[in-house]
Parts: structure tokens; C-alpha cells; sequence
């Protein structure tokens, strides 16, 4: 498909890269190309606006080692900015932009934005609990299940509440996650890991002289 | 009952027809089942005990016809029981010595008559009737050996049914039962006692053999067998004593009694006849009882033998238990084929029966096969669980006795593994004791809030997925990690197996988390060795590879501290961590791989080489690991970063190299690498740290002599004696001071220190100063004062006071040092002045009395010029009260270098005449003769320097003639020293005086030796050779004279 539109390609790489700081021309490329074979193999019918949500989690499952559902949801939406149900290639490259090369500063947001449920600019103790609620392994002996990861919950607050109000603001997530990178992804991994990023990469961008 | 005559029982060997059955207890005991048996038959199985013999049993007895009762008709010499069988024979019938029984009922009376002779009667029925069954009831119930038809039988006697029949059966069937009683009766026993085999011997003799020698400490003077030669089955007895089980002889000599001549026999270990001086034949013949084993022998023996046993108690079963092991599996191969028909019962015993022995523990539990090693770890182990359990269960509250019950023992820990450095890597067992004391936790205290924290959150590391994971961790490091109670909690709580198991995972974040704690918590002595025990350190040298550079960081922060002790260096060194930590190294110089740039937990380049030093710096305490970094090219590497210019990474680089500059090739190697320049840059740095670590490096060096140039050429002088002005940080002045003192060795340094005015300086610091800086202040200024200037510049500054102060000093390596700096100070004459006025002759002199040999040559050195150079020094010597005599004594001294010095300090004494004399009267002659027979170039010289000076006395020259002394100085002139020639021939020249003297010298060859050195360049050797000749040859002339007059 991409083949025949040769001159839109181009014409799209060119108003992509403008905008894109993290990737080269030639990065870009390639992701507009894989963007199209994910969307041919995903979509039977032709023109369509982008990858759907189900194409898109399968994606982030098969390729980034994602499980969690909620999350990958939550992926989508961050990917999907104009919230009409596709990912655009301009999304898709503005969103791996972050996904794979983001500053600390633009992955912070990123996440913080994915682990915002409602998008209030906090992150309350009920989101928490939501999506911490799968982290434990539940123990038949306990008489509320539910107990520990309340625990946790507080746990976390303790840990990542700075100005004590109950919620994570982002300026509270800001300060945690300076102080201890590994709190960056506290709720749940929505970025790549490390050996599926290098991978991914590696495929994308190899080096046609390469093959 | 069968069965176990012919298995258990101890015949003696090789017997042809009748046997007799030996009275070991084995045997003792089955008589004594078999007599139980028998009495007790006709009361429990009435109608069995009429039932009659198929034949009687006979054998001869010892019971007298008196001594039968009621129920028998005795006439003269025959007894005959008033019961008979059917066909009217009586069923007891003695006639004579021989005795006939038929059945139980008779033989359980007869027993009941023999009263104390019940054993002796009944070991000579079963010796007359070797297979009694077949006697009782016929042939057909024979012992055959191997197959067991009992039961077929029994089913085609039932069939029968017939009275008779079911009395044999029943008779059989009892027997079968007290048979196999009687097996497992005699298999206890025989468990109780081994018998020793040839391996066992021969472990036992070497082992003893290596604790034995001379010394107190040792448990046996000498142990050895009589004959080299070993057959192949492993004895040394000539072929026809094996066949009596004799296995080996051994001659052992205690040290608290006479050397005894052994027999190691299967049955055990006694005292034999000895040998026969005449044939070397061992008289045979057993002169003691017989002992299960050597050991036990030997403690019997000899009082000695087992208090120094005991003393090493640990060493000789830690040894022994591993040859234990081995011989267990020898002797489970040699053993079994020798009882291939036995019951299983048997054929399992004597591997078990052996353990059972060895573990001392008498009760007969099959169960109980654990190997001791096993057992003793899983007894620690349980211990652990015990001391964690104890813990959990019992609520405690830190009181403030228990923390400082830890820290004392954790600064006993630090002291420990001081000493663990010291000794060889070899031993093991020592380093485990130690760990001992970290179980000892009582649980009487409270346990702080922390603690329930802290087991709350290992708890959803436990349970939790990555993310519950990675929250736990973090919240965790929000605790005080350097606080003891919480790294106790996390351990207590099995907080260190989880985090270990973390390392394993895949996760990355799960990793860096984990290992930001352990990182943390690695500072606890405590903790660090429960990380080695639970095998953390492979998986973190494991870590070491992973692409993520800052866990490659955290995984070698975490390996130095943990490889603070030598167990766990060594675990790092066999698991290849060496190499990897090397290779860390080479990071801050490959290009950054743009891949990794936007890598999230970015960490420096600079940074994995820092952690990479740091944690070679831990590992490079220990031997092995100097010679494995050598090895994995670290040495280059180390150079390379030390052109860097972070601190950081400076100081654990330096701190590396210093450790391992202790080693000779390292010294090569940092020579070849041009390390020295950077070293020498780095003393000008801002950092105090890395500053001492560059002088302890240098003061490590600077043993080289080209170094000490190289030292001097980068410019290292100035900056080295201008740290000398900061007195504070009592490390780094040790070790500026250290590099000092050896490169003061060279002399072209000493003269750039004075430029420098460094000597001012360090007189400076002869006062209020640590013994450590004090050691090296007085070494660089010994090393000074060999100039004569600056011994003026230390008087100047008032040095000597100080010096002569530190004499009354206990520190060994101090008082070499000072002693020899006073004794350089003492050339000077002024100087000579202050140190007399202020007694310091004196000092020196009772430091001859110091234990340390080191101290006491030094101190004789440092005599030699104070009686050189003091006024009336022949009147001082003489004012020390016992002071010569003192001297005298030491000649008797084994260390070369005090009998050198001894004799150089004896050179000057024996200036004065009076004195002189009074070492005469000490015997110094008949000393310094017995010295003449030595190689020591040194000794030589200062011997014939005292000797010469000594033969200005009395008829001395004539003595050491008589003490033979002469012949050997003969040969000094042989030597290739021409300082000993020159003495030589001074002494010779003294003692040519005498006229025997010379016939000797004459017979030794002296002349042509004597005659080359005439035409030596120095002249004083020229004098006292020609000298020496005129003597001689004047005395030939006048000998010739006298037989032509």
C-alpha cells in the first residue's frame, strides 16, 4: 500500500519530523512503514483512519510484553489523542516518540496521565486501589482480601504523598519519581521493558543495506 | 540358632573339627541369650521340654557326679537322670568327663546345677555340637546356608498331622526365633566394636602421623611402621601373621613415655614383645589388652597424647571426617563381598555399623544414616530456623544491652577478619567458628515498630506482582538502612532470601531495586555473610554481565561491600567475578553505545569503572584475587583510570593498587606502567582520602629502589614533605610518612627532603603522634641520619631528646626504628654528648633484654657507635651493672643477625683493656669459637673484627687456638667479601702471635692465601697479611734454626 503512495509518504515524513524531536528521518520512516503493516494485517478494510483499540492491545501484547488490560487501555488512550477510537499515524509516532525515546520529564506526564483513571490530575487512593488490585497474590487465609493491597495503597501514599492530601498530585509523582526512578512506572508497567524496547528497535530500524 | 553360630559367633580361626569359640563378649553375650533361653524353656513350653533329642547332644564336662541333686541316680563316676525317654535310655546320662543330654527339660536343669559354671558348660556343649539343631531335631533342619525351606517344610509336616511332628515343628520354630534374637543381639555388639580393617589403620597412622614431630604442641614424638613394604591388601604383617588378623606393627614414641611396638589387628590394637634386637623379629606375643582403635590406645597410654588431642581436636576430625567419607565408601565396596550368603540384616551392617561407631552413639537406629557433614549442616541450618523463629515468634524490644552486645560483637567480627586475612586460605573450619556467635540472639527484648514493618513489606515482595514489588522495595528503603536493627529485621524476617531471589528474575526494576537494599544493608557484618551463605554473590557476579549498566553498578557496589571477608572473596573469585569486575574497568573508555543513550536508569560510563574498582578494592585483600586481577589484565586498566580525573573513581583505583603493591610482581608491573607519575600527581589532589591511599601506595612501592628514583624524578619529594604540615588526618600522615621513610632509602631523596626541610618537619612529629606515624617518623629519620649533616640539623632541632624517649618504648617495629636512628645519631660526637647526658647508652643497653631478636641486634648496632664515640666509654660500659655479662650471653643467641651485631658491639667493648678482661672472665673466647664454623659473610666479618680485638688479652690468643677457632677463619679468606678478608687477616695477624696458632694456620694453607692478599689494593688488608706471614715464617726460621743448632 505504502509502496504505491510514494509522494504522500514522503509528503508525510516531512510534517512528521517537524514535530518528532527523538527520532531521524529515516526512524520515522520505518515507523510510518511498520505503521502500515500493522494496520494492513490488523484492517481488511482500505483507507481506514488508524490501528482500533483491539489491534492496538494486541500490538502492545505481542511486541512490548504488556498484560495487564486495564493498562494497556489506558496506552491506548494516551496514544489515541483525539479520542476517536483509532490511533492516526501521527499518534502513533507523537505516542512511540515518548514510548521508546522520552525524556524522563515527557515519560513522567506520560504515565501520569495513563495512571490519572478520570483524568482529574490526581491519582486518588480509589485509582490506586483499582489498579493495584491485581498486584497481590491473594492469600485464601486472609479474611479480607482486599486488605492488602489497601495496605499497599498506604504504603504508597506514605511513600509518594508529599503535600499529605490524601491523592497523588503530579507534582507528588514529580518528586517521587526524581527521588527514585523506579518509582516511575508505580502502577503498573505502560512503558516497554528494556529487552522488548532493544528488540523492537532493532527490528524497526534495522538497516536495509543489512539485508 | 544355627545361623547365628556359624555367623556371629567368633570361632577361633582356622579350626579343623571341634572349634572353640573364643570368650570375646560377642560371644559372651549370645551364651548368655542361648543360657536365658534354655533355663527358662521348661517352664514357658512344658511339653516341648520332654520332647527328646533325635540324637543327644554330648560334650565333656566340667560339673562334678557330687554336685547333682534329687532326680538323679548317681554311682561313682556315672549320673544317670531318673527320667527317660520311651525306649528307656536315660535323658541325661555322665559317665566319666562326658556328658549326654536329649532334652530341654534335662539341659535347663543341668544349667540350673552348673550354677556359675552355666557359661563355661554351655560354650562346651556348642563348641562339642557345632550345628545343635540338627542333633535336636535331625538332619532335615540343618542351618543350610542360603535358602530357606523352613516353611515348605512346616506346610508338608502339617499336612502329617501328627503329635510328634508338631512338637518338632513347634522346637523348631522357637529355635528360629532365639536365632534370629541371638543375630540381632550379636549385631549390636558387633556394631559396639569394630573391627579394624587395614584402611582404617592406615587412615589413623597417617593422620597421626601428621601431628606428630617435635614440639609440644604435637600429640606423638613419632609413629612408624616396622616394614615399608604393604601388600596388596593393604597389610603390612608377614603373610602368616595376617592369617591370625594381625594387620600391621607400628613404633610409636609418646612424648611422656617409652616408644612402644604395636600390633594393629582386625580384633584391635595391643602392645606386642617388641623387636628382637638380634633377627629384627617382632616378638608376637600380646602384652596388653586389646583396644578398639589406635586413638583410644594412645589416649591410654599416654597423658600426653590426649591433652594435645584434644588441643587439636577440631583439626584432626575435620581432617579425619573427610577421609571418613572416603573410607566409608571403600569400605561399603570391601566389606559386602565378604558376606555375599549373610542375611540382609548382616549385609547392611557394616556400613552402618561403622557410622554408628564413629558418631559415638550407642542406640541401634537404622534410620540415622546421615553422613556427621550432613547432619552438622543440618543441624546449623536448623539452628538458623530455630534463632529466625525465635525471633518472629517472641515479640522483643531493642534494649540498649543487646545493640551494644551487637556491636561489640560486630567489632569483634572486624578484628576476627583481620586475622582471617592473616592466616592461609586453606582453612576453612576456623573462618565457620567465628560465624558462630551471630546466632546467638536472645529473645527476651521487644522487637521495634520497624520490625513489623519491615515483615509486613517482605511480605508483598513475597506475594506481589512487579509493580506490588517494586513498591515494597522502595517503601522499604525508606527505613534507616543503616541502622542494625532494621538490616537484622530484614534478614530475620527472611527478607535476604526474597531479595535474592529478586536478582534471579527478569525483571529489571525487581533487580535494581533489590540491589539498591542489599547494597544498603551489605554494610552488617552479619548480613554479609548470610548473603554468601545464601548464595547471592554468584548471581550478583552473574548480574555483572547484564547490558543494564546500572545494575552492572549496583551488583559491584554491592559485591565490595560484601567482600569484606575472605569466604566471600574467594566465592567471588571462583565465579569468575574477578574477570567481570576487570572488564568494568575497561567501561570509561569505550565509546557510549548510542543504543544505551536514551536507556532510562542512565548511569555513567565512569561510573560502572568506579564501582568496578571499588569493588576489585574489597576483592583485593586477598592473595588469590592480587594474582587473579594481575591475571585478567586489571593492571593496565588500573593505570589507564588513574590518568582520570574524578576523585571518585581515584580513590578506589589507588586504593586497589596499594592493596595489591604488597605483591612483587605488582611492584614490576606498576613500575612498567608508569603508574608512579599519576600516583605521584594525586598526592597534589584536594582529596585527603585519595592522598593517603597515593602515599601508602608509594610508602608500598618505594621497597623498589628504581621506584624511589621515580619517585624523586616525577617531583613526588616536594608535595610528600609538604603534606608532612598537616598533621590531622592520622591515616594519611602514617602514610606520607611511610613513603618517606622509603624513598629517605635512597640518598639523593634524603638531600631533596632537606631542601625541603622535611627532616625539621618530622622531628616535628616525634612527639604526640600514633604509634603507626611514630614507626615511620623515626624510620625516615634513621634513614636520614646516615648523612652527617643531618644528624647536625636533628640536633639542632632538638631531635635527639625525643628519640632517646621513645627507647622505653613496647612497640617492636618502633624500637628497631629508634634504635637505629639513635645509633646513626650516635656517630656524631656532639650527639654522643646529649645521648649519654641523657642516659640513652643505658636505654639501649636493656633493650639487648627485648624478646624480639629484630630489637635486639638493632639495639646491639646502636651500641657499636655510642662506645665508639662516648668519652670514657670504657668506664660507662663498666657502670651498667651485669651489662657485659649480658652481652657475653648473647653469643649464644641462633639468630645470625644478633650474633653479628653482638660481635661488632663486643669489637668495641673489648677496646678498653679493662673490659676486656672482664668479658674474658664472661668466657667470650670459648663463644666467639664455637661461632668460627659459619657462612655468614656479615657474622664473619664482625666475628674476626671481635676476635682479633680480643686476642689483646691474657693468654686469649692462645685459647681461641686451644677452642679451635683458628682452622675456620682459615677459610674466611676463601670467601669472596673482601670486608671479611680484611678482618680475617687482621685476626689471623693477632694470632699468629702464637706459635701453634701458626703451625695451624700453616697446615690449613694459609700462607698462599695470605700471600695473595698482600698484594690486595687496601692496605690495612695488605699490613695484616704480610704480618701474618712474617709470623709465620719467623717461626719457620726459628724452627729451622733450632734443628741445625
Amino acid at each position: 500500500m505504502y509502496t504505491v503512495d510514494r509522494k504522500r509518504l514522503q509528503k508525510l515524513k516531512d510534517s512528521i519530523s517537524k514535530s518528532s524531536k527523538h527520532f531521524t528521518s529515516y526512524e520515522i520512516e520505518c515507523l510510518i512503514k511498520i505503521f502500515y503493516t500493522f494496520l494492513g494485517e490488523t484492517t481488511e478494510k482500505q483507507g481506514s483512519i488508524g490501528i482500533d483499540r483491539n489491534a492496538f492491545r494486541n500490538i502492545l501484547h505481542t511486541t512490548f510484553g504488556m498484560t495487564d488490560d486495564m493498562i494497556m487501555d489506558r496506552v491506548f488512550r494516551g496514544f489515541d489523542r483525539d479520542n476517536d477510537g483509532f490511533v492516526s499515524v501521527t499518534e502513533w509516532i507523537s505516542g512511540l516518540c515518548i514510548f521508546l525515546r522520552g525524556s524522563l520529564e515527557e515519560k513522567m506526564k506520560y504515565c501520569f496521565e495513563i495512571y490519572d483513571l478520570n483524568g482529574d490530575g490526581f491519582i486518588s487512593r480509589e485509582e490506586m486501589f483499582h489498579m493495584l488490585k491485581n498486584s497481590l497474590l491473594k492469600q485464601p487465609s486472609e479474611e479480607d482480601p482486599d486488605e492488602g493491597i489497601k495496605d499497599l495503597v498506604d504504603i504508597t501514599l506514605k511513600k509518594m504523598d508529599h503535600d499529605h492530601d490524601g491523592k497523588l498530585s503530579f507534582v507528588d509523582y514529580e518528586t517521587s519519581v526524581r527521588e527514585e526512578a523506579l518509582l516511575l512506572e508505580a502502577f503498573g508497567p505502560c512503558l516497554p521493558d528494556s529487552k522488548s524496547h532493544l528488540e523492537f528497535e532493532a527490528q524497526v530500524f534495522k538497516d536495509p543495506h543489512d539485508l | 540358632m544355627g545361623v547365628a553360630l556359624t555367623r556371629a559367633a567368633q570361632w577361633t580361626a582356622a579350626g579343623f573339627g571341634t572349634g572353640t569359640l573364643e570368650l570375646t563378649p560377642l560371644n559372651e553375650a549370645i551364651l548368655n541369650d542361648i543360657i536365658k533361653f534354655v533355663e527358662t524353656f521348661s517352664v514357658k513350653y512344658s511339653q516341648e521340654a520332654e520332647f527328646v533329642f533325635k540324637e543327644p547332644l554330648e560334650w565333656k564336662t566340667t560339673l562334678e557326679p557330687s554336685e547333682f541333686e534329687s532326680g538323679y541316680i548317681v554311682s561313682g563316676t556315672t549320673v544317670q537322670s531318673e527320667e527317660n525317654s520311651k525306649d528307656g535310655q536315660p535323658l541325661l546320662l555322665l559317665s566319666g568327663n562326658d556328658i549326654k543330654v536329649s532334652s530341654f527339660g534335662q539341659l535347663s536343669r543341668l544349667l540350673h546345677l552348673a550354677k556359675d559354671k552355666k557359661l563355661k558348660e554351655t560354650q562346651a556343649c556348642l563348641e562339642a555340637n557345632r550345628d545343635p539343631v540338627v542333633k535336636i531335631l535331625g538332619a532335615g533342619y540343618g542351618t543350610v546356608e542360603g535358602e530357606d525351606l523352613s516353611t515348605i517344610r512346616f506346610l508338608d509336616k502339617m499336612k502329617k498331622d501328627d503329635d510328634h511332628e508338631n512338637i518338632k515343628m513347634k522346637i523348631s520354630l522357637l529355635l528360629q526365633q532365639l536365632d534370629m534374637l541371638l543375630l540381632n543381639n550379636s549385631l549390636k555388639h558387633i556394631s559396639l566394636e569394630i573391627r579394624l580393617n587395614p584402611s582404617v589403620v592406615k587412615n589413623d597412622v597417617d593422620l597421626l602421623k601428621h601431628f606428630s614431630g617435635k614440639g609440644e604442641q604435637t600429640v606423638l614424638e613419632s609413629i612408624d611402621y616396622t616394614s615399608d613394604f604393604e601388600f596388596a591388601n593393604g597389610c603390612r604383617a608377614p603373610p602368616w601373621r595376617q592369617m591370625h588378623g594381625e594387620i600391621c606393627y607400628l613404633i610409636v614414641k609418646p612424648h611422656d613415655c617409652d616408644s612402644i611396638c604395636l600390633t594393629c589387628s582386625t580384633a584391635g590394637v595391643f602392645v606386642n614383645g617388641g623387636i628382637e634386637n638380634e633377627a629384627h623379629e617382632i616378638d608376637y606375643e600380646r602384652r596388653s589388652e586389646i583396644y578398639k582403635d589406635l586413638v583410644t590406645f594412645l589416649r591410654e597410654k599416654s597423658a600426653k597424647f590426649s591433652e594435645n588431642m584434644s588441643k587439636q581436636k577440631l583439626s584432626f576430625f575435620g581432617g579425619k571426617k573427610k577421609e571418613k567419607k572416603k573410607l566409608k565408601s571403600i569400605t561399603e565396596k570391601e566389606e559386602i563381598p565378604n558376606l555375599p550368603k549373610a542375611s540382609l540384616v548382616l549385609q547392611k551392617s557394616p556400613s552402618e555399623k561403622r557410622r554408628m561407631v564413629r558418631k559415638l552413639e550407642p542406640s541401634l537406629k537404622w534410620t540415622s544414616s546421615i553422613i556427621p557433614q550432613q547432619k552438622k549442616e543440618s543441624a546449623k541450618e536448623s539452628q538458623d530456623e530455630k534463632s529466625i523463629l525465635s525471633t518472629t515468634d517472641k515479640p522483643k524490644s531493642v534494649s540498649p544491652s543487646t545493640s551494644a552486645g551487637k556491636t561489640q560483637s560486630s567489632s569483634r567480627r572486624k578484628s576476627s577478619i583481620k586475622i582471617e586475612d592473616l592466616i592461609s586460605e586453606s582453612s576453612s573450619e576456623s573462618e565457620e567458628d567465628e560465624e558462630q556467635p551471630d546466632h546467638r540472639q536472645e529473645g527476651q527484648t521487644d522487637l521495634p515498630s520497624e520490625y513489623w514493618q519491615i515483615q509486613k513489606l517482605v511480605k508483598y515482595l513475597k506475594g506481589g506482582n512487579q509493580t506490588a514489588t517494586v513498591i515494597a522495595l522502595c517503601s522499604m528503603r525508606d527505613f534507616n538502612l543503616t541502622q542494625e536493627t532494621c538490616q537484622l529485621a530484614i534478614r530475620d524476617v527472611g527478607g535476604l532470601e526474597v531479595l535474592i531471589n529478586l536478582l534471579d528474575t527478569d525483571d529489571i526494576k525487581c533487580k535494581i531495586g533489590s540491589l539498591k537494599i542489599l547494597k544498603e544493608i551489605s554494610h552488617n557484618s552479619q548480613i554479609r555473610r548470610t548473603i554468601v551463605d545464601l548464595g547471592g554473590l554468584p548471581i550478583m557476579v552473574k548480574i555483572l554481565d547484564s547490558p543494564d549498566k546500572n545494575l552492572k553498578c549496583l551488583a559491584a557496589e554491592t559485591i565490595a561491600n560484601v567482600a569484606n571477608f575472605r569466604r566471600a572473596r574467594r566465592t567471588v573469585r571462583q565465579h569468575g567475578g574477578i574477570k567481570k569486575l576487570v572488564e568494568l574497568l575497561d567501561y570509561a573508555q569505550s565509546k557510549t553505545e548510542p543504543m544505551h543513550r536514551h536507556c532510562l536508569y542512565e548511569t555513567k560510563d565512569v561510573e560502572v569503572a568506579r564501582c568496578g574498582a571499588l569493588a576489585l578494592w574489597s576483592c583485593s585483600k586477598s592473595h588469590a584475587n592480587k594474582e587473579a586481577i594481575r591475571k585478567a589484565g586489571g593492571i593496565p586498566l588500573l593505570a589507564r583510570l588513574l590518568k582520570s580525573s574524578h576523585e571518585n573513581m581515584l580513590i578506589p583505583v589507588v586504593g586497589t593498587l596499594q592493596e595489591c603493591a604488597s605483591e612483587e610482581h605488582y611492584r614490576a608491573a606498576i613500575k612498567a606502567e608508569r603508574i608512579i607519575e599519576n600516583l605521584v600527581k594525586n598526592l597534589s589532589s584536594e582529596n585527603e582520602v585519595l592522598q593517603e591511599h597515593c602515599a601508602m601506595a608509594i610508602y608500598q612501592c618505594a621497597e623498589d629502589e628504581e621506584t624511589r628514583d621515580l619517585v624523586r624524578q616525577h617531583g613526588g619529594l616536594k608535595p610528600l614533605a609538604a603534606l608532612l604540615n598537616n598533621t590531622d588526618n592520622k591515616e594519611r600522615l602514617a602514610a606520607v610518612t611511610g613513603a618517606i621513610w622509603k624513598c629517605a632509602i635512597c640518598k639523593e631523596n634524603v638531600t631533596k627532603f632537606r631542601e625541603y626541610k622535611a627532616i625539621e618537619t618530622l622531628v616535628g612529629l616525634l612527639t604526640d603522634q600514633p604509634e603507626e606515624v611514630l614507626v615511620n617518623v623515626v624510620g625516615a629519620l634513621g634513614e636520614c641520619c646516615q648523612e652527617q649533616e643531618n644528624r647536625v640539623i636533628i640536633r639542632r632541632c632538638g631531635g635527639i631528646q625525643p628519640l632517646v624517649n621513645l627507647l622505653v618504648g613496647t612497640n617492636q617495629a618502633l624500637l628497631v626504628n629508634v634504635t637505629k636512628a639513635v645509633g646513626a645519631c650516635a656517630t656524631e660526637p656532639e650527639n654522643m654528648m646529649i645521648i649519654d647526658r641523657l642516659d640513652g647508652v643505658r636505654l639501649l643497653w636493656s633493650l639487648l633484654k627485648n624478646p624480639h631478636p629484630d630489637v635486639k641486634a638493632s639495639a646491639a648496632w646502636a651500641l657499636c657507635p655510642c662506645i665508639e664515640n662516648a668519652k670514657d666509654a670504657g668506664e660507662m660500659v663498666r657502670s651498667f651493672v651485669g651489662g657485659l655479662e649480658l652481652v657475653v650471653n648473647l653469643l649464644k643467641s641462633e639468630n645470625k643477625e644478633v650474633l653479628a651485631s653482638v660481635c661488632a658491639a663486643i669489637t668495641n667493648i673489648a677496646k678498653d683493656q679493662e673490659n676486656l678482661a672482664v668479658i674474658t672472665d664472661h668466657g667470650v673466647v670459648p663463644l666467639l669459637s664455637k661461632l668460627a664454623n659459619t657462612n655468614n659473610d656479615k657474622l664473619r666479618q664482625h666475628l674476626a673484627e671481635a676476635i682479633s680485638r680480643c686476642c689483646m688479652w691474657g693468654r686469649n690468643r692462645i685459647a681461641f687456638g686451644e677452642h679451635k677457632a683458628v682452622a675456620p677463619l682459615v677459610r674466611y679468606l676463601r670467601s669472596k667479601d673482601t670486608n671479611v678478608h680484611r678482618a680475617t687477616a687482621q685476626a689471623l695477624y693477632q694470632l699468629s702471635e702464637d706459635a701453634n696458632n701458626c703451625i695451624t694456620m700453616h697446615e690449613n694453607g694459609a700462607v698462599k692465601l695470605l700471600l695473595d692478599m698482600v698484594g690486595s689494593p687496601d692496605e690495612v688488608l695488605q699490613e695484616a697479611a704480610a704480618g701474618c706471614i712474617s709470623n709465620i715464617r719467623r717461626l719457620a726460621l726459628a724452627t729451622e734454626k733450632a734443628k741445625y743448632s
